[in-house]
């Protein structure tokens, strides 16, 4: 699940994350990689944090880095943890590559009071521009390229929003940031590059 | 690196044991080997509990016997994941073994005679009240971990509840929280070979100067077939025959058959019936969560230690599901743990075995335990 580069503006992502989390909370981080959101969260917050994670290398740097991580496979669900268990579960940039999407998400809000869903905008106007032009998008939250993206699922703010109502998920907040990690307040859709959800029951 | 030669001590301890099962121990020995040296704060001991064949010779190897080596060596020793530089390592035959520790075939003090039958049927708890009297005797209060595989797996997962204060870290590795109904049949089969062979003499052999060797080898043999995978003995062995073979006879045909039965024998030339037999209880009996009508979590709820669990994902005899059970039982509770699950190919047996990704977490594990 985590083998998307590290783009520049990770840390704006954390940042929103980080200040949603208060002390003491206890956090799920599907897909954390080397833990590095959980060891912030944990440091920075004091929260009680697990995390799950699927590729060796990654569970491995999770373990060095003093990490409650679990290998496993959001695919398979979160069977085995009890419902609301997590005051967050967190999804960050992961969705857009996972296949049972709506599973997903509702096993989130199974686990978790509420889930934390971070995902490139498919929309942005640079990919839109890409488009038009006859090419697949490159950028600094899609950077990979066609042949070898593990993304397998491209969605826009609208799409994602129109699936929560489907699924009648509550949208809590909504932060959407550009591609060097600023806040964007008007025109989300074109403007933002990467869309940061709070959602709930 | 090898660690070198090594040698055995032993511990006598003249207060009386009581078992789970009711019965007093007036006094007991136990073999135990050590490696690395113990600091001063005693702070970097790690106790390593062994399975149902194991004993206290883990790693190194005895002067003049260099093939003679330890059955966990591959993980023991300087700059190994239980890094004898850093840690000091213990090694101990369980109560009720066969490799100098009290069992079975030791001299029952009040009869003069070995306890055979007599012995008591010993428990994971038992075990670790025992080995909690070896760290009084090494004069360390607390292990910076308990590590095992397999039935040293639920000892390591017993010290967390019997001493939460005892143990900082557990590592269970290849482990259940409980046997299976398939895995309680298994070693049934396995204990009715030996209680048939002629030769048992209802657990008293020792006295009519032979030994169940028939039912310990069959016993071997069973249990064998449930360390491999299927993919391993196919890859291993497949159906490939011994010379000679297709006489339309019950001779060894095929290679397989060849090495479960050298197996068996090796096996039964050196173990003890008795010992087998409680080994096998030990492991039907564990079930921390009996107590608490079957809810893992509550049973694990008084631990203090932080967990690793790792498991095989070709090891069908303690499966992953097993292992995770345990770990969402910690998670439930709000518990520190780590879980791998190591995609490797030679079933039960791979905790054993020499794995990067394995032996990698171990190490990366224990280098983050503060001494």
């Amino acid at each position: 699940m985590t083998a998307w580069q590290t783009p520049m503006n990770e840390r704006a992502d954390f940042d929103l994350i980080a200040s949603w989390v208060k002390p003491g909370e206890r956090v799920l981080d599907l897909g954390c990689g080397d833990g590095s959101l959980l060891k912030r969260l944990i440091g920075e917050r004091g929260a009680h944090g697990y995390g799950i994670e699927y590729e060796d290398a990654s569970v491995l740097a999770a373990i060095m880095n003093g990490i409650n991580v679990i290998q496993g496979d959001l695919e398979q669900g979160l069977a085995g943890f009890d419902d609301g268990t997590f005051n967050h579960v967190v999804l960050s940039r992961t969705l857009q590559t996972v296949r049972h999407t709506e599973r997903l998400l509702a096993e989130m809000l199974r686990v978790g009071k509420e889930a934390v869903v971070s995902f490139p905008n498919f929309a942005y106007w640079k990919n839109r521009q890409a488009v038009l032009k006859g090419r697949m998008p490159v950028s600094e939250d899609l950077p990979y390229e066609w042949f070898d993206t593990p993304n397998l699922r491209f969605f826009t703010l609208l799409d994602f929003e129109s699936l929560c109502t489907k699924m009648q998920l509550v949208i809590r907040e909504r932060q959407v940031l550009d591609e060097a990690g600023r806040l964007v307040v008007t025109r989300p859709n074109l403007l933002g590059s990467l869309a940061v959800y709070r959602l709930g029951r | 690196m090898d660690i070198g030669i090594v040698s055995a001590r032993h511990a006598h301890f003249a207060e009386p044991l009581t078992l789970k099962g009711g019965s007093l121990l007036p006094a007991f020995d136990l073999v135990y080997e050590t490696y690395g040296e113990l600091n001063a704060a005693k702070s970097n001991a790690i106790l390593v509990c062994h399975a149902l064949s194991g004993h206290h010779h883990v790693a190194g190897h005895y002067a003049g016997q260099p093939d003679n080596l330890g059955w966990w060596d591959n993980i023991v020793g300087p700059g190994r994941p239980l890094d004898t530089e850093r840690f000091f390592v213990v090694g101990v035959n369980n109560l009720g073994g066969c490799h100098g520790s009290t069992g079975p075939a030791s001299l029952n003090p009040t009869t003069g005679k070995p306890w055979g039958a007599d012995f008591p049927v010993v428990t994971v708890e038992d075990w670790v009240a025992a080995q909690a009297r070896l760290a009084d005797h090494l004069g360390i209060d607390a292990w910076a971990a308990v590590i095992g595989g397999s039935l040293g797996g639920m000892q390591a997962l017993q010290w967390t509840l019997s001493f939460p204060e005892r143990v900082r870290h557990s590592l269970v590795i290849a482990s259940s929280a409980k046997l299976s109904a398939e895995n309680i049949a298994f070693n049934d089969v396995a204990r009715q070979a030996i209680l048939g062979d002629p030769d048992f003499h209802g657990g008293d052999y020792y006295a009519h100067d032979v030994r169940p060797l028939r039912g310990l080898r069959l016993a071997r043999m069973l249990g064998h077939i449930t360390y491999l995978s299927d993919d391993q003995m196919a890859e291993k062995f497949g159906r490939r025959q011994r010379p000679g073979a297709g006489s339309y006879s019950f001779d060894v045909e095929f290679e397989i058959e060849s090495y479960l039965r050298h197996q068996g024998d090796k096996f039964a030339g050196l173990f003890d019936a008795n010992t087998y037999l409680r080994m096998t209880k030990a492991l039907d009996y564990f079930d921390p969560a009996l107590a608490y009508d079957g809810n893992l979590a509550a049973a694990l709820a008084r631990a203090r230690a932080g967990f690793l669990v790792i498991s095989f994902t070709t090891d069908w005899r303690f499966s992953s599901q097993r292992s995770r059970e345990m770990v969402h039982a910690l998670v439930h509770n709000g518990q520190a743990v780590a879980y791998a699950e190591i995609d490797s190919p030679y079933g039960h047996d791979s905790f054993l075995m020499e794995d990067t990704q394995y032996h990698a977490v171990v190490a990366a594990y224990l280098r983050r335990i503060i001494l």
